[in-house]
C-alpha cells in the first residue's frame, strides 16, 4: 500500500487526536491565539449584521486571524474530499445500523445521512427541524456558553480552565439526552 | 484602559500589535494553512461525521472520546511545557493565557450547544469541513448556526450568566 492508500484509509484516534491537541500550541506559537472555533460565528455577525447590539460591538477586524482558519478548514475539507477521500464507506456500529434502518436512514456513505441531510428535506418538518433548529441550538448555545468543543473542551481544559470543564460535562450531558431520547421521536415521526 | 473581561475580543489588548499598522494579508495566511490542517484532519478522523457523533452518544464506539481524550491530554502537555520553558510566538513575544470566568452559560448554553450536536452531528468546526466536502445544505446549518449566535447577542441581557 502506497501512502497516499495509507494516508486515505480513516486515521485512528490515537493519531487523530494527538493532532488535534497540537493545534492549541500551533495556534498560540504563530500569534497567541487562543484555538477555538464558535467565536467565528460572532466575527461573522459582528461584520455582516451588528444591528447597534453590544454584543457584536467591537473591532471584529482584529479576530481576522479566526475567520481565516475557519475559511482553512472549509479548504481543508476540499482538499481531503478532492484527494484523500476514503473509497470505503464509514463503518457504522451494527446496533446503529439497525436503528438508523428504523427511521429509513440506510445509506452511510457520506458524512451525514443524506436521508435527512438533502435540499429538498428542507422542505419537510423533519428535515427542517434537524437542519435548522439544529444548526440554531449549535449557534445559539455555543455563545451562551462561550465556547465549543474547541475552545472549552480542547483549548479549555488544556489550560486547566474548569468552566470548561463544566462546559464540557453540559455538552455531552445535552447530547446523550437528546441523541438518546429526543432524536428517536423526531427521526422515527 | 478597561479591564478587557471578554476573552474573545482579547487580541484588543494583549495583541502587541500597534492597531495602525495594517497586516499585509501574507499575516493571516498562516492562519488559513492552520485552518488547512485542522480541516483534513476533522475529516479524515471522521470527526466530522453524524454516524460517529451519534455512536459517541450511544457509548458504542470508543473513537470519539479517545480524539477528544487524547487531544485534551497532548494539549495539556503541550500548554505546560510552553509555560516551563517560557516559549515566545514567532514573532518573539511572551504566550500569554486569560482565564476564563465562569457563567451559568457554560451550564444551560452548554446544554443548548449539546442539544444541536446531537441532532446535526456537529460543532462549529465540522460544519465548515462538512460544507468544503460538498455537503452543500450544511450552509443552511451554518446559516442557521449565525442566526443563533445573533439571536443570543440580541436577547443576552434577560439570559442568566
Amino acid at each position: 500500500m502506497n501512502s497516499i492508500d495509507w494516508l486515505k484509509q480513516p486515521w485512528p484516534w490515537y493519531i487523530a487526536g494527538p493532532l488535534i491537541g497540537l493545534m492549541v500550541p500551533l495556534l498560540l506559537i504563530i500569534g497567541n491565539k487562543s484555538f477555538g472555533i464558535s467565536s467565528s460565528l460572532r466575527h461573522i455577525c459582528a461584520a455582516c449584521i451588528p444591528a447597534k447590539i453590544p454584543f457584536f460591538t467591537y473591532d471584529w477586524r482584529k479576530e481576522t486571524w479566526n475567520l481565516f482558519f475557519a475559511a482553512g478548514i472549509l479548504l481543508g475539507g476540499c482538499i481531503t474530499a478532492l484527494f484523500l477521500a476514503d473509497p470505503q464507506p464509514v463503518q457504522v456500529n451494527p446496533k446503529l445500523v439497525t436503528e438508523l434502518a428504523q427511521y429509513g436512514i440506510h445509506d452511510h456513505t457520506g458524512l451525514l445521512p443524506v436521508e435527512i441531510f438533502n435540499w429538498s428535506a428542507l422542505f419537510t418538518l423533519k428535515g427542517f427541524f434537524m437542519t435548522v433548529a439544529g444548526g440554531f441550538l449549535v449557534g445559539f448555545g455555543t455563545r451562551y456558553a462561550g465556547g465549543c468543543t474547541s475552545g472549552h473542551s480542547i483549548m479549555g481544559l488544556s489550560t486547566l480552565q474548569w468552566p470548561s470543564l463544566v462546559a464540557t460535562m453540559s455538552f455531552m450531558a445535552g447530547g446523550f439526552l437528546v441523541a438518546n431520547f429526543i432524536l428517536p421521536l423526531i427521526l422515527n415521526g | 484602559m478597561d479591564e478587557n473581561t471578554d476573552f474573545e475580543v482579547r487580541s484588543l489588548d494583549v495583541n502587541h500589535d500597534n492597531p495602525v499598522i495594517k497586516h499585509r494579508w501574507t499575516y493571516h495566511l498562516k492562519f488559513l494553512l492552520a485552518g488547512l490542517l485542522f480541516g483534513i484532519i476533522l475529516v479524515k478522523s471522521e470527526v466530522v461525521s453524524w454516524f460517529r457523533i451519534q455512536e459517541m452518544f450511544r457509548l458504542q464506539s470508543f473513537h470519539m472520546f479517545g480524539v477528544i481524550g487524547s487531544a485534551v491530554v497532548t494539549g495539556m502537555l503541550s500548554v505546560w511545557l510552553i509555560k516551563k520553558y517560557k516559549v515566545k510566538t514567532l514573532s518573539g513575544e511572551p504566550i500569554v493565557f486569560i482565564a476564563k470566568k465562569f457563567s451559568k452559560g457554560n451550564i444551560y448554553g452548554g446544554l443548548l450547544f449539546g442539544f444541536g450536536w446531537a441532532i446535526t452531528g456537529a460543532c462549529p468546526g465540522p460544519l465548515f469541513a462538512q460544507i468544503g466536502t460538498g455537503f452543500t445544505v450544511v450552509i443552511i446549518t451554518l446559516l442557521s448556526a449565525i442566526a443563533g449566535t445573533w439571536v443570543y447577542g440580541k436577547i443576552r441581557a434577560s439570559l442568566p450568566h
